[in-house]
């Protein structure tokens, strides 16, 4: 048995290939559920569709996807372009100290700018973020993978010592959390009763722009031949660094409404646990999928969904919540697994690739992306 | 369908709560900042969920979600539980105090209950544990056993409860030793073991002899177990970790406010209250203490407590100066429960500052 | 500072860099072979949650250190399938095993928490502990910390002296070629990447039974990460990453040093430092001019697929 390179990536599988995984979840869950001696279906259902069987439930699902969501768009022009920005999570936690010390500043203000210029100054301090990795990736070569993750440890630590500093709420008895935002500067939400903001019509409009913008404009294309090939690229005469400095400080921008999406949203204050790891998630939603507008939707609102299954869980079937950890890991592997039927096939004999001459040539060619 | 039961049921226990007698079990629901596993303040409040379970048999039914973060997760999984039915919910962390006040107020017919916060609803209590009584009595077990008269302490968060407890310790280590001295050093994480050994190491390189700590781990306890150095334990009993070398826990057994709530809740006597119980009520104790501690120590403990439990001994009662010798308390006068949890200063004779 | 203080704190720089020092080993020899695994921390928890468990169950340490270093061995095995032969993305992959890693430990220590052993006795190496100054931090240790000492040995000898070395660096570097040259690539990067597995195995197994001789959900608390930002201070170099693992293990426990000592400084701002620094390593390397070596491996991250 061997693994061969398609000649084309199978259209069949892009479809396919997700839904398998899902089963295979499933399956698995299943006889997971089965091992811990609870019913398997009904233990399915409690995880996957008791947490949105409800109008309450679905509003939550949107509450969860949203910065998530946001996230993953600007991540998705990065890895596009083959740009591994990890950075996500730190521009999401320094845009939010930045936005949440700006709405405290602006508790006694009022008037319509008040929340633009909260909105804008968390996703300009999420840009600034990016800016220092798009710098040293530019200007020093510096590897953005090991750069971002290194700023990601100093925006936390920033935002703790913040949270324990100077943003402590003078009034909260020392606790490291940040006085709450007024009301002004609060993101208005869609429905009374419920915690959905209008975060998520930003986060559906910024997809709806970056489709159009990988779709069907040079820009869209200039940043797929960087990442198809980087040298490519230079010789078509694109300026590379300029495209760098585009995707960072977009998924700069994106992290740090996600945050502003987060603290001035069902959040309300800043608090030391703050981003929960949204800005790792999103990548993983970017890859779940696949790059594709439509699909980091899909993936987000699926990832979004295992933890609230995961509370349901808890309480329905007092299973731990190690048990969602166990889920979206096995979710995530099967899925990075299944993905491979897209641009590969499996081959169950030896001969083929003598007789076909074209598959042999294909098979030649150095992987280009995967 | 399990949903549409869920239903039903949260409409019956709406229509008939105000009865005494109820058929259908009262659901208890508990919200957990952290894992179960790390074996420390949320342990004990699933060993009490555990006590009371078995006390009250089928008459509740308890269920629990840990590792709660204290942001947008906190509102959601409370609301979850009020709407799925649940007649009592108990909030175990300071952070969840604004998400349980919003769902309290979306759902006036379910009772809240808030573990350390100072707000209340008309159907949401707080509660929480006069830890400082305990820690009192294990600083005066501490003052006694130390030789070197400097005794250390690991700190978590300079917040109100620690800064309350380390003054606590150190008003009853001078109580055996009016001479001691306290060294504290913050590790800035509630869990992190390998960090609380660090902070113990570094305590007992700067000559403490007798250690406690408040974290979630057990880690301090160990590493004074290695040097063979006197530890104090806290939240449960921490023994096991060092039999030779710990000298006593302060505990905290919440399944007595516990079984009081879900009692009121049974008997429709339930209100909203601020509760705050200690050695009297049973919520904090001393686990059994080591016979390496000398008699005459022993029996102070004891008497001191007998006092403090008959109200005639107060943890803080004057006069108790501050570090640079201004007078705190007054003699004749004790901080009243306004005043406690406003604590923001070390007691004379504790080296360093509080980290501001 | 007199002498016995510095001696001390010394000792503590050692013990707290030891289980940086054995993940960052392990991540640096997947990593000269081309494969990032983000994790890390996943494997420490498996690896120590293994070891505790078998070691509380069967009294017999031991097996509690080989069950850590199989488990984390195992668990990196995940990995390395969807990875290597299923051509996933290292970055997504490596996630995907922190997120299944931390679960996984939680869900099997659940019974195991609050239960405590004996844990491993350090070993006065006689004479050598006596050594003023330094004896104490190198010679007074657990046997664990001496058999980080003897792996980083192996590690640098290997790296520096040997073919496997060699073929180690060559397949990181351009894998075409190495390929070429008739080297099994895969093979190399399964072997490089269960070493991994294997080295943050044994620092759970460290923390979890020398340490902090307990289980608890999380115990790894962030050194995986930690690690992987050692490797890069390290730039990939055996004996930097040692230097590295003692000064990050000390830039850890400064702050409590300091505190004792009435100095106050936010322990937050302490914290960033390594990670700076870090940054600034990585520019300057990349500042140097070429040739010198000091490189990332180059096909760091990048997906292999054998040709025939």
């Amino acid at each position: 048995m061997r693994i061969e390179k398609r000649l084309h990536d199978s259209k069949v599988m892009l479809y396919a290939s997700p839904l398998l995984a899902l089963l295979l979840t499933l399956l698995s869950g299943a006889l997971m559920f089965a091992l811990l001696g609870r019913a398997p279906l009904h233990s399915l259902y409690i995880f996957f569709i008791a947490p949105v069987s409800e109008l309450y439930g679905l509003s939550e699902l949107v509450v969860k996807v949203t910065p998530l969501l946001l996230c993953a768009i600007g991540l998705t022009l990065c890895f596009k372009a083959k740009i591994w920005n990890i950075g996500a999570e730190g521009q999401f936690v320094f845009a939010a100290m930045i936005g949440g010390a700006v709405s405290l500043q602006l508790a006694e203000s009022q008037g319509f700018w008040v929340l633009p210029t909260v909105i804008i100054s968390g996703a300009l301090a999420g840009m600034a973020w990016a800016a220092i990795a798009a710098l040293l990736l530019t200007r020093f070569g510096a590897n953005e993978i090991l750069t971002t993750i290194m700023l990601n440890y100093i925006a936390v630590n920033l935002l703790l010592w913040g949270v324990h500093g100077p943003l402590k709420d003078p009034n909260g008895m020392n606790f490291p959390e940040s006085a709450l935002f007024a009301a002004q500067t609060m993101l208005p939400v869609l429905f009374d009763d419920y915690r959905v903001t209008i975060a998520i019509l930003i986060a559906l409009f910024m997809l709806v722009v970056i489709w159009v913008l990988l779709g069907r404009t040079l820009l869209g294309f200039q940043l797929r031949v960087m990442g198809e090939n980087r040298n490519a690229a230079r010789f078509a005469g694109f300026k590379s660094n300029a495209l760098i400095w585009f995707v960072l400080l977009f998924s700069g921008a994106m992290a740090g409404l996600a945050a502003v999406s987060e603290i001035n949203g069902p959040v309300g204050q800043l608090i030391s646990t703050l981003s929960l790891g949204y800005g790792y998630a999103a990548i993983i939603v970017v890859f779940m999928g696949r790059m594709h507008p439509l699909g980091i939707l899909l993936a987000s609102f699926l990832l979004g969904l295992t933890y609230l299954g995961g509370e349901m869980s808890q309480m329905e079937l007092e299973l731990p919540k190690s048990i969602t950890g166990l889920f979206q890991g096995m979710l995530l592997f099967y899925l990075l697994a299944c993905d491979l039927l897209i641009g590969y096939r499996v081959v169950f004999s030896n001969r083929t690739l003598g007789k076909h001459p074209a598959i042999a040539a294909a098979v030649s060619t150095p992987p280009v992306s995967q | 369908m399990r949903l549409g039961h869920l239903f039903k049921l949260a409409a019956a226990t709406i229509f008939c709560c105000a009865t005494a007698v109820n058929a259908a079990p009262l659901k208890v629901g508990f919200v957990y900042v952290s894992p179960i596993g790390d074996a420390g303040w949320t342990y004990q409040h699933d060993e009490a969920r555990k006590i009371v379970q078995k006390e009250f048999g089928d008459k509740i039914e308890t269920t629990f979600v840990e590792s709660v973060a204290e942001g947008a997760d906190a509102e959601r999984v409370i609301r979850n539980m009020a709407s799925h039915g649940y007649d009592l919910i108990f909030t175990t962390s300071f952070g969840y105090m604004n998400p349980t006040i919003k769902v309290a107020k979306m759902y006036p017919k379910v009772k809240f209950e808030h573990a350390t916060g100072y707000k209340i609803e008309n159907n949401m209590g707080n509660y929480q544990a006069r830890d400082y009584q305990g820690r009192y009595l294990a600083g005066m077990v501490a003052g006694a056993m130390s030789k070197s008269g400097t005794i250390g302490y690991v700190g978590a968060f300079p917040i109100p409860e620690v800064i309350r407890g380390i003054n606590a310790y150190m008003l009853g280590a001078q109580a055996t030793n009016p001479a001691i001295k306290m060294k504290v050093v913050w590790v800035n994480s509630w869990h992190d073991p390998a960090k609380e050994r660090e902070a113990a190491e570094s305590l007992m390189l700067q000559g403490a002899d007798v250690l406690t700590m408040h974290t979630d781990s057990a880690a301090v306890v160990q590493a004074a177990a290695a040097k063979n150095v006197y530890a104090v334990g806290f939240n449960s009993d921490m023994s096991a970790y060092g039999p030779k070398i710990h000298l006593t826990s302060s505990v905290q057994h919440w399944e007595s406010i516990y079984r009081t709530k879900i009692q009121a809740v049974i008997n429709g006597t339930w209100k909203a209250d601020a509760v705050w119980d200690g050695l009297k009520e049973g919520v904090v104790a001393l686990s059994p203490i080591n016979p390496v501690v000398p008699k005459p120590v022993v029996a102070k403990v004891e008497q001191y407590k007998a006092e403090i439990i008959a109200g005639k001994r107060d943890v803080y009662q004057g006069p108790i100066y501050k570090q640079d010798g201004t007078l705190a308390v007054a003699q004749g006068k004790a901080l009243t429960d306004a005043e406690l949890p406003k604590i923001d200063w070390y007691v004379k004779g504790i080296e360093g500052n509080v980290p501001k | 500072m007199d002498i016995h203080l510095l001696e001390n704190v010394l000792f503590a720089m050692v013990r707290t860099g030891t289980p940086l020092l054995l993940v960052a080993l392990g991540a640096m020899m997947s990593e000269r072979a081309g494969v990032l695994n983000l994790g890390q921390e996943g494997m420490i928890l498996v690896g120590a949650v293994c070891g505790f468990i078998v070691a509380y169950t069967s009294h017999n340490m031991g097996f509690g250190i080989l069950a850590g270093v199989i488990g984390g061995a195992l668990v990196s095995l995940i990995f390395g399938f969807i990875a290597l032969t299923l051509i996933a993305n290292q970055v997504a992959t490596g996630l995907a095993l922190t997120i299944f890693g931390t679960g996984l430990s939680a869900f099997v220590g659940a019974g195991y928490v609050g239960q405590s052993l004996i844990g491993l006795a350090p070993l006065e190496i006689p004479l050598l502990s006596k050594i003023p100054l330094i004896g104490k931090a190198l010679f007074a240790q657990d046997i664990l910390v001496y058999l980080a000492f003897v792996l980083f040995a192996g590690i640098f000898v290997v790296m520096r002296y040997t073919r496997w070395g060699l073929i180690i660096r060559a397949v990181g570097e351009n894998p075409e070629v190495a390929h070429a040259l008739g080297y099994k690539v895969l093979l190399v990067r399964y072997c490089a990447i269960m070493f991994g597995g294997a080295m943050a195995g044994l620092a759970g197994v460290y923390l979890s039974l020398a340490y902090t001789p307990m289980w608890s959900e999380g115990i790894a608390a962030g050194r995986g990460w930690i690690a992987l930002a050692l490797v890069v201070f390290a730039s990939w170099r055996t004996e930097r990453i040692l230097l590295g693992a003692w000064l990050f293990g000390f830039a850890s426990i400064l702050h409590l040093l300091l505190q004792g000592y009435g100095y106050e400084i936010s322990p937050n701002l302490l914290a960033m430092l390594p990670y700076i620094v870090t940054i600034l390593v990585l520019v300057m390397m990349m500042t140097r001019k070429q040739g010198q070596g000091n490189f990332a491996p180059r096909s760091l991250g990048q997906p292999y697929y054998p040709q025939r």
